[in-house]
């Protein structure tokens, strides 16, 4: 009995199936509590998920690459989800149009801080040089940091990494932040959420509001655009430092 | 369901193509986001199968990123590491920026209807 079991999981741990099922399994099992605490940010669905699945391939002795190999499917859906987010932008194109001087503000304020403010504070408290740089563009959707940390020597995988943290951390702290400074205008909570947490903030902001998951989806993309810019081009500067 | 999913594959596909033939520091997906804005834009908007299929790919946009955010157990190390500097890092400057950008917007908004009288 305890062969056969073992059998059936060298099968299943090899084969795409699995990290498949339980990706959608976490996930479900995380929405559910997220809905059941009144969509509270502090059950953050992506965090939750996370660290079930993290749990899970430890105890299980499971590597990532081999949960990725089922994972993937889901992981490939980010590049049609990001062009569908051209449709809540269009639906919202009228408030985006009258608010073209506070959306170009905003974004290149925003834009500079994130990257600025993560560098300096990790070298400040002593962090070596490449997990400084594989900070710079963690405000931004996965696939354009990891792209911009390799291209200025930072760790593409764990730049992964911290942009979902600072996608978890946005989602979860945005609502608390907005609140006390009284910012209540659904563009604004949206655009700032977008700018500081990309898809994971702009996914919470769509659940909150339309017009809000709008205004990040348009912050998501155009700092993902302005950082793949100016990153590459201040990173030498950040790095030795003015002072 | 399945027309407007190909849609949303050859906009990607498009927007893929383009950023590496030009060598653009963008990712295809949001170069391709911007050309199915600019179509919408003159198609006069999303039909109804387009509408429904980008909402349900919206509505669990969460669940797209657990696959790599379940990649934090390749660098538990280095986390273990620095987890100070990085947490704080992250934490301070999430925060910044939440900040100053709302803060800057709602500035902007207010400057041209007051009329620079402050109220």
């Amino acid at each position: 009995m305890t062969q056969e079991i073992s059998q059936i999981w060298v099968y299943l741990s090899a084969s795409p199936l699995l990290g498949l099922t339980v990706t959608l399994l976490a996930y479900q099992g995380a929405f559910w509590i997220y809905q059941r605490s009144g969509c509270n940010p502090l059950a953050n669905p992506v965090l939750i998920a996370v660290s079930a699945l993290v749990l899970f391939l430890t105890l299980t002795g499971t590597a990532y690459q081999t949960y990725f190999a089922g994972a993937q499917f889901v992981h490939f859906l980010l590049g049609p989800a990001t062009v569908a987010l051209a449709i809540p932008l269009y639906t919202q194109f009228k408030r985006v149009r009258s608010m073209l001087l506070p959306v170009a503000v905003g974004l290149l304020a925003g834009s500079l801080t994130a990257i600025v403010s993560a560098v300096v504070v990790a070298r400040l408290l002593g962090a070596s040089t490449s997990t400084q740089l594989s900070l710079a563009p963690k405000s931004v959707t996965t696939p354009i940091a990891m792209g911009i940390a390799e291209r200025i020597g930072g760790i593409p995988s764990l730049t992964a990494v911290l942009v979902i943290v600072t996608g978890i951390l946005g989602a979860v702290g945005a609502r608390y932040v907005f609140d006390a400074m009284k910012v209540r205008d659904p563009a604004i909570r949206g655009f700032a959420i977008g700018i500081a947490s990309h898809g994971i903030g702009t996914a919470r902001a769509f659940q909150v509001n339309e017009q809000s998951g709008a205004f990040a989806a348009l912050a998501m993309g155009m700092n993902g655009v302005l950082t793949a810019l100016l990153v590459p081009a201040i990173a030498g500067w950040l790095i030795t430092g003015i002072g | 369901m399945l027309s407007a999913l190909t849609l949303l594959l050859i906009f990607q596909l498009l927007g893929e193509v383009i950023a590496r033939g030009l060598a653009l520091p963008v990712p295809g997906p949001v170069l391709g986001m911007l050309f199915l804005f600019a179509a919408l834009l003159i198609k006069g908007g999303p039909d109804k199968e387009l509408q429904g299929t980008s909402q349900t790919l919206l509505q669990h946009l969460s669940l797209l990123f657990v696959p790599a955010g379940t990649g934090i157990m390749v660098h538990l190390h280095r986390v273990a590491d620095e987890w100070l500097p990085l947490l704080l890092s992250l934490l301070i400057s999430t925060l910044a920026t939440l900040v100053v950008t709302a803060l800057v917007m709602k500035l902007c908004q207010r400057a041209p209807s007051t009329g620079g009288v402050s109220s």
